[in-house]
Parts: structure tokens; C-alpha cells; sequence
């Protein structure tokens, strides 16, 4: 068993002429926890619904496990079953990922569609419900959530198929500064040897926590790599990819200027 | 700024879901249906609206209408939602059948500005009336006693198709996220606009607002389809209903079958 499970190689990728994925070439390895950094149209989601196999690559490959991504190859049942679910991926949207009548349903979507016992599945929405403390949710129409809850929602729901890849595009994106320390938890307790984790953020206060490993995207490349600490460090890799910004700060004195904007464990780094 | 009758519409329709919110939580409560297995309800339900629908006695739709209303009473649904429920359906039919009193040909009772009304077309009009009422009142019996996930477990069931049930169930839960955007987007507009739009200018801004909401929703629709196939779904639909017969529920049954029956029988004679 190699240890790269997505080997990404010169994928291209264009919405209609519009470029989103230009020759990006990157491996991600079993087990690890990956941070996908960008500004926004950087490609980072477009990448997500590739490793997904949502979209394919227009030109490039990418293999998941040894197995290229292709229509041809997710036509096939047996396939398709296997990638889905070893696979999930929690939409940056909730509303689009929350589509069932109740919360009980949208748990039990995937595992049904993946044909699972029923008596397994309840074991397993039980398990998942408990997990997120989502329990009290379950009756309940997902349109009547708070954002925080349709979140862990749409986290539970593919959680609850136990996948070994768990991809996730801005997963503290709109949140309350309460919802986004609940996820980074949850994202932080999800690991293991055989649990890899791809996260799609520009968010650079919860990269050290969500992952061990980060990649800069700029207009659908990958131009940086490396431990979170040494990624968030270099300022000058961040302004130029758009993930650092100048802000207005006021200090006690009184004066105001601006300067980077990093904040990290509630501290407000930055240099001057 | 005064609104538009779309902004009144959908402010409308809004305040409606309000009220489906409203009844999931009736539905969710104690009451003498709440507990019956939904399945009979549904079954129970269309077979009373049958009946009414082919009853030829006017005497049988009103005891049918006192009883399907009393059931109302008794699992808990207000009264002034009933009443409301009502005057709105008998404007809406009334107005339907108000031709019927003239036009039906037959025995002359009485006449209003020279035209003369018809025994037969009081009976026409009355019919068609308590039908209406009937069964909406039981639609409405069903809809405020069983949670909508149950109810749509429930068609599934008795299989309908899972892919008309999907498209039930995804209409509902997707209207109110829609019917929200479109209010936003005419509030956003309103925000922006100086003084009173002249006719044209409120239609082209009408158009303009269902021209980008059916494109929202077109984006709407393709990420959930991706969502769906992200967790698995290849063109067929698996629910996880788990309904069990109890004894309440099989009395519930025979009383439904009863009363179904004879509806039929002495509606038929």
C-alpha cells in the first residue's frame, strides 16, 4: 500500500473560459492532515469537488489510492460504492448540503444510499448524534437551524458514513466566534493513522489546529508548501496570495496605523 | 414605501410558512390523531375524500363535515385556524359556483338583479361547497397531525415513487430558502430605490427579480445535486421509514375503514 492517497498531477481545469486549475500538481499523503490556503478563486474549491470526483480533471490526473478519477470510473457500482464511501466532503454551503425534511434524515441519507443495515445505521446515527451533541436536533427541519447547527449537521451527515477522507471547504466560514472553536474541536479530535483530512481555508488562526501539513494556492496553483507554522510565518508568501492584509489598529496610546493582520490562540500578533 | 403586490405576496406566503412551523410543532403534540400511525391517517384521510368527492346526498357531506370537524377539534386544531380555513375555502368555491345558481337549469326559488337562481343550482353550488370544505378539512386534519418527515415516510410506505417523494419533500424544504431570497431581493432593490417606480419600471424590476431567482435557484438545484451524489445517491432513493402496527393504530384503521364505508354506501344509494 503506497503512501500517497490522492497523487494530483498537472490538472487543469477551466469553467468555461474561465481558468480555475492551471497544471496544479500535489500529493496527499494517508493519514495526514492538509490545509488548502488561498484567497478567494484561488481554486481550492474547485479542487475539493475534484478530489471528490464531483467534476473531473479537463487535463491532468488524479489518482486516488491508484485508481484515476474518471466519469468512466465512477459509473462503475462497485467503484462508486467504495470512493463514496471512503470519501465525504462537507460543502461550504449547509443549505445546499441540507436537503432532507429532518436532521434523522439527512444522518441517515448517505449511509441508506451506501446500503447499510438499518439496524447499523441507527447505531451509527446514534453515535454520531452523541459525538456532535446534535441529539436534541434530530426531529427538527434543517431550514430552522442556527448557521452553527446546520454546520455540525452537514459535518454529521458525512461523518456518519465514517469516511477515511474527509474533505471540508470553509468549514468555520460565517460562523460566530462560539461555532467556529466548537468545529476547530471537532476537527482537531478527527485523526488517526487511517483518517486523512483536506480543509479549504483562508481562515489563518485554526490552520495549526486543523492541520499538520499546508499548501498555498494562487490562481489555481500551488505555489507553497510546508509545516502550518513555517506557512503562516512568511509574511510575504501570505500578502502576495492575498491571505494577509493591512488593518487599522488602534493601541492604547491612541495612535492608529495599519499593520499585517494575524491573529493566533486570541493573541494579536504582528509586526510592524 | 408602499409595496408591491409581489412584496405582498411573498410576505404572504412567508407569514404562511410561519404557520407550517406552527403546525409541526401541533403535530409533534397530544392530540386524538397524533399518535395514530401515519399510514392509516393518509389512507384513513383519501378514502373519507373520496367518498365525500362522490357522495350524490347533500345530508351525508354535512354529517361527514360535523364529524371530520369535531375530529379537528379533538386533535387539537385551533379553532380560529379552522374558521379561517373555512371562510377563506367558501369565498374561494362560492365564487366558483356562484354561476351555477342562474345558469343550471331548473325549478326558479327566488331571483337577484332579474336573474333567476334554481333549486337545482342552490344543490350544484352546496356540493360543491361541503365537498371542498370536507376534504380540506381533512387534508388539513392529516397535514396538522403528522410531521412532515413522517407524512413523507408514510407516502413512501405505500409506494409512491421515491423519486416523486424526494421531489415532495426537496419543494418543501427548499421553498422557504427561495421564497426568503426573493424577499431579500426585493428588499435590497426597495433599499436602493428613490420615490415611486412607475408601472413599467415595477415590471421590468418584477421580471428582472424572477429572471435572477430562477437563476439562483438553477445554482441551488445543481449544488444539491452534487451534495446528493457526493454522499452517495446514484438515481435511486432509499428512506429510512420504520413503521409498526399497533393495536391503537388497527382501531384506528377499522374506525376509518368503517366510516369510509359506509360514506360510500349511503352516499352511492
Amino acid at each position: 500500500m503506497t503512501d500517497a492517497l490522492f497523487e494530483v498531477r498537472a490538472v487543469r481545469y477551466a469553467y468555461d473560459s474561465l481558468p480555475a486549475l492551471n497544471g496544479l500538481d500535489l500529493t496527499i499523503r494517508r493519514g495526514s492532515r492538509v490545509a488548502l490556503l488561498g484567497a478567494n478563486g484561488s481554486g481550492k474549491s474547485t479542487f475539493l469537488r475534484l478530489l471528490d470526483a464531483l467534476d473531473f480533471a479537463q487535463e491532468g490526473t488524479i489518482r486516488f489510492d491508484g485508481e484515476t478519477l474518471t466519469p468512466e470510473r465512477l459509473d462503475d457500482d462497485a467503484f462508486a460504492h467504495s470512493f463514496r464511501s471512503r470519501v465525504g466532503l462537507v460543502f461550504q454551503n449547509p443549505d445546499v448540503q441540507l436537503f432532507n425534511a429532518t436532521v434523522l434524515d439527512e444522518l441517515a441519507f448517505a449511509p441508506l444510499q451506501l446500503r447499510l443495515e438499518k439496524q447499523e445505521i441507527r447505531q451509527r446515527i446514534d453515535h454520531v448524534m452523541n459525538e456532535l451533541d446534535i441529539a436534541p436536533l434530530a426531529g427538527r427541519p434543517p431550514h430552522r437551524l442556527s448557521m452553527g447547527e446546520k454546520k455540525r449537521v452537514a459535518i454529521a451527515s458525512v461523518l456518519v458514513i465514517d469516511p477515511e477522507v474527509l474533505l471540508l471547504d470553509e468549514p468555520t466560514a460565517s460562523l460566530d466566534p462560539r461555532s467556529q472553536s466548537e468545529i476547530i474541536n471537532l476537527l482537531a479530535g478527527w485523526s488517526g493513522d487511517a483518517r486523512t483530512a483536506v480543509t479549504a481555508t483562508h481562515d489563518l488562526g485554526i490552520v495549526e489546529d486543523i492541520a499538520d501539513h499546508c499548501v498555498v494556492f494562487e490562481s489555481g496553483r500551488v505555489v507553497a508548501e510546508g509545516p502550518p507554522r513555517e506557512i503562516v510565518q512568511n509574511e510575504e508568501l501570505l500578502y502576495r496570495t492575498g491571505l494577509l492584509h493591512a488593518h487599522r489598529h488602534r493601541h492604547e496610546s491612541g495612535v492608529v496605523h495599519s499593520h499585517p493582520h494575524l491573529h493566533r490562540h486570541g493573541d494579536h500578533e504582528h509586526s510592524e | 414605501m408602499r409595496r408591491s403586490f409581489i412584496e405582498r405576496t411573498l410576505a404572504a406566503l412567508l407569514r404562511a410558512m410561519e404557520h407550517a412551523a406552527a403546525s409541526e410543532r401541533l403535530s409533534g403534540g397530544r392530540g386524538f390523531l397524533q399518535s395514530v400511525d401515519p399510514r392509516v391517517k393518509l389512507l384513513g384521510c383519501i378514502s373519507l375524500i373520496v367518498a365525500a368527492a362522490v357522495s350524490r346526498r347533500l345530508t351525508l357531506l354535512g354529517v361527514l363535515f360535523v364529524a371530520v370537524a369535531v375530529v379537528a377539534l379533538a386533535t387539537r386544531i385551533p379553532a380560529a385556524q379552522l374558521l379561517r380555513a373555512w371562510a377563506i375555502l367558501f369565498a374561494f368555491t362560492a365564487a366558483i359556483a356562484l354561476p351555477a345558481l342562474f345558469t343550471t337549469p331548473g325549478d326558479a326559488i327566488g331571483s337577484v338583479a332579474g336573474l333567476t337562481i334554481t333549486l337545482q343550482g342552490m344543490r350544484s353550488a352546496a356540493f360543491l361547497v361541503s365537498r371542498v370544505e370536507t376534504s380540506a378539512t381533512l387534508g388539513l386534519i392529516l397535514v396538522a397531525s403528522t410531521p412532515w418527515s413522517r407524512l413523507i415516510a408514510a407516502l413512501r410506505s405505500l409506494h409512491v415513487p421515491a423519486a416523486v417523494v424526494l421531489i415532495i419533500s426537496m419543494t418543501y424544504r427548499y421553498i422557504f430558502l427561495l421564497l426568503r431570497t426573493a424577499e431579500e431581493m426585493f428588499t435590497a432593490r426597495r433599499s436602493r430605490s428613490v420615490g415611486a417606480l412607475r408601472p413599467a419600471e415595477r415590471r421590468r424590476m418584477a421580471t428582472s427579480t424572477a429572471g435572477v431567482l430562477l437563476g439562483k435557484s438553477m445554482t441551488l438545484a445543481d449544488g444539491v445535486y452534487d451534495a446528493m451524489r457526493s454522499r452517495g445517491f446514484r438515481g435511486e432513493v432509499y428512506l429510512l421509514d420504520d413503521f409498526r402496527m399497533r393495536s391503537r393504530d388497527w382501531g384506528a384503521a377499522a374506525v376509518f375503514a368503517a366510516a369510509a364505508a359506509l360514506a360510500f354506501w349511503r352516499g352511492l344509494r
